[in-house]
């Protein structure tokens, strides 16, 4: 019999055991669930499988009799619209940010600090300000996710952009580059395998703090719902919300993954090597 | 004037004095090679000729312009190591000297001038051995076929000065003869002039047609041809001066030192 520490599980095995917990939680949600709702037919802490379809089928695929849309669309997309925004600004702000903190001594003197400043202010504790200051439409839930999340994009950034081997900056400018050229045709491309793990990295934090800013002021949003529905015990609306927010973290870091790989052929290259 | 003229240099850490004094002229086409024990100076010696260090005293000239502003165009350089960019297949790797030369905002060519300087490159890459890998990564090549496209794309910039630092010590010993071979022909055919450090005395001898021995602690001393050199002791073939062929000793050093002070 080998060493536990040796033994490693085939394909099939780790398959097996990789979706064990989840049915062994789903069977324990099933079993407690019943428990409950054999003792008292209304109660709302643990809906069945089929009261959450049953809600489904009322806010996926039926329009809102108040509004006529169809609710988790609207909801969906209201969030993924801040979502994709905010991402895109601080992927922007951070990748600049980083690549001049960490390829300029000069400029990074001066933002190092100021930066590792501002990652640390907890963001929730400004979302008040950001309601003052932008009000409690679009802009300030934005912006949370912009303040939250850009300090720790551009730190990365500059980390790795302070990895780059100096020989090749020193190569670049014996082939005539100058400083911008150098951050165009170095520094750049370099940095840019980092910038899609930083974002898939502070995508968790993006949705805290989305989901944050609707609970507190929103008319529409996957946060604003879970939140509203809150009041009513919707368990059963509740449920179903948080494992479609999972499904599209889920999916989003998957595509960031596919894409990075794609289009980063060379630095798969770089990490078997 | 001389090609490449260093004049009392020194070079200092702290309390530190790596160089001292050196006072060297080099001419062009000249293949010079740097040997010495770690912590002799050579690194620091072309870390100066590069630009990356300024020297504590002393100029540094090539034609008769200062050298010490930084890296440039005018000096190329091959490393042991990450000399070539990781990002950029094979082909781009040595187009990148051109783009950068054509088009100050982008730093990429288009059109024609992509054509063209496509064209130069594979040429480039022929003359190295290196045709059937270009639209391969770096990564994807063996250690002597990634120097090989260092040498390829360092050129591409026509540098006035080909600086080589230890750039075979990675490389295993047959790899090493073939890269020898390689080298010595461009440098003849290209007309280049090259300075080159190694720990390899033995390389020195092979491939240079001048010969600088660098020893930690020693005192510098001029040959009668203004060539300096010093012998080692410790170093099993006796270092020998390509220009006079006076062999060096010890003894030989300090006479020469008294020579050239008094």
């Amino acid at each position: 019999m080998a060493a536990l520490i040796n033994r490693k599980p085939g394909r099939g095995a780790g398959l097996f055991l990789g979706l064990l917990p989840f049915v062994l939680l789903m069977l324990v949600y099933v079993v407690a669930s019943d428990l409950r709702l054999s003792a008292n037919a209304a109660d709302k802490l643990l809906p069945s499988f089929s009261q959450m379809g049953q809600a489904v089928q009322r806010f996926a695929f039926e329009p809102s009799v108040r509004t006529g849309e169809i609710q988790l669309w609207a909801d969906t997309t209201a969030s993924l619209e801040r979502l994709g925004l905010a991402v895109a600004i601080s992927a922007l702000a951070g990748l600049v940010i980083g690549m001049v903190m960490g390829g300029l001594p000069l400029a990074g003197a001066t933002l190092s600090p100021l930066v590792a400043g501002l990652s640390l202010i907890p963001p929730l504790a400004v979302l008040p300000v950001l309601f003052i200051i932008f009000g409690l439409g679009e802009v300030a839930k934005v912006m949370l996710i912009v303040i939250g999340i850009t300090p720790v994009i551009a730190r990365d950034i500059a980390q790795r952009v302070r990895e780059i081997p100096r020989e090749l900056i020193v190569k670049a400018q014996t082939l005539g580059a100058g400083t911008w050229q150098t951050f165009l045709r170095v520094i750049l491309p370099l940095a840019l395998p980092r910038l899609f793990s930083a974002v898939r990295l502070s995508l968790g934090g993006a949705w805290l703090f989305l989901i944050a800013a609707e609970a507190i002021a929103a008319e529409s949003g996957l946060g604003y719902r879970i939140f509203l529905v809150r009041r009513y015990l919707a368990m059963d609306v509740i449920l179903p919300y948080v494992a479609w927010i999972t499904l599209l973290a889920a999916l989003t870091d998957l595509l960031m993954a596919r894409l990075s790989r794609r289009l980063f052929r060379w630095a798969e290259l770089g990490q078997q090597g | 004037m001389a090609f490449l003229e260093l004049d009392k240099v020194w070079q200092r850490y702290g309390d530190h004095v790596v160089l001292e004094g050196v006072s060297l002229t080099l001419a062009e086409r000249e293949f010079c090679v740097v040997v010495g024990a770690s912590g002799a100076g050579k690194s620091t010696f072309l870390k100066l000729l590069l630009g990356t260090e300024r020297p504590t005293r002393g100029r540094i000239t090539m034609q008769g312009e200062s050298i010490s502003t930084g890296p440039d165009g005018r000096r190329g350089v091959v490393f042991q190591r990450y000399s070539v960019f990781p990002h950029l297949t094979v082909l781009d790797n040595v187009v990148l000297a051109l783009d950068l030369r054509d088009c100050r905002w982008l730093a990429r060519t288009f059109g024609t001038a992509r054509r063209k300087a496509r064209d130069a490159a594979r040429e480039m890459l022929s003359a190295v051995g290196l045709s059937a890998a270009e639209d391969r990564y770096p990564e994807e090549l063996s250690g002597g076929m990634q120097q090989r496209l260092a040498f390829a794309q360092a050129l591409m910039a026509q540098p006035r000065l080909l600086l080589l630092d230890e750039p075979f010590g990675a490389l295993d010993p047959g790899i090493r003869s073939d890269m020898h071979q390689l080298v010595r022909r461009l440098w003849q055919e290209l007309g280049l002039t090259i300075v080159m450090v190694t720990h390899e005395l033995k390389e020195g001898f092979a491939l240079g047609t001048r010969l600088l021995v660098f020893r930690q602690g020693a005192t510098r001393s001029a040959c009668p041809r203004g060539l300096w050199c010093e012998g080692d002791l410790r170093f099993a073939l006796e270092p020998q001066c390509l220009c006079c062929s006076t062999v060096g000793s010890a003894g030989e050093v300090r006479k020469r030192k008294e020579m050239t002070d008094g």
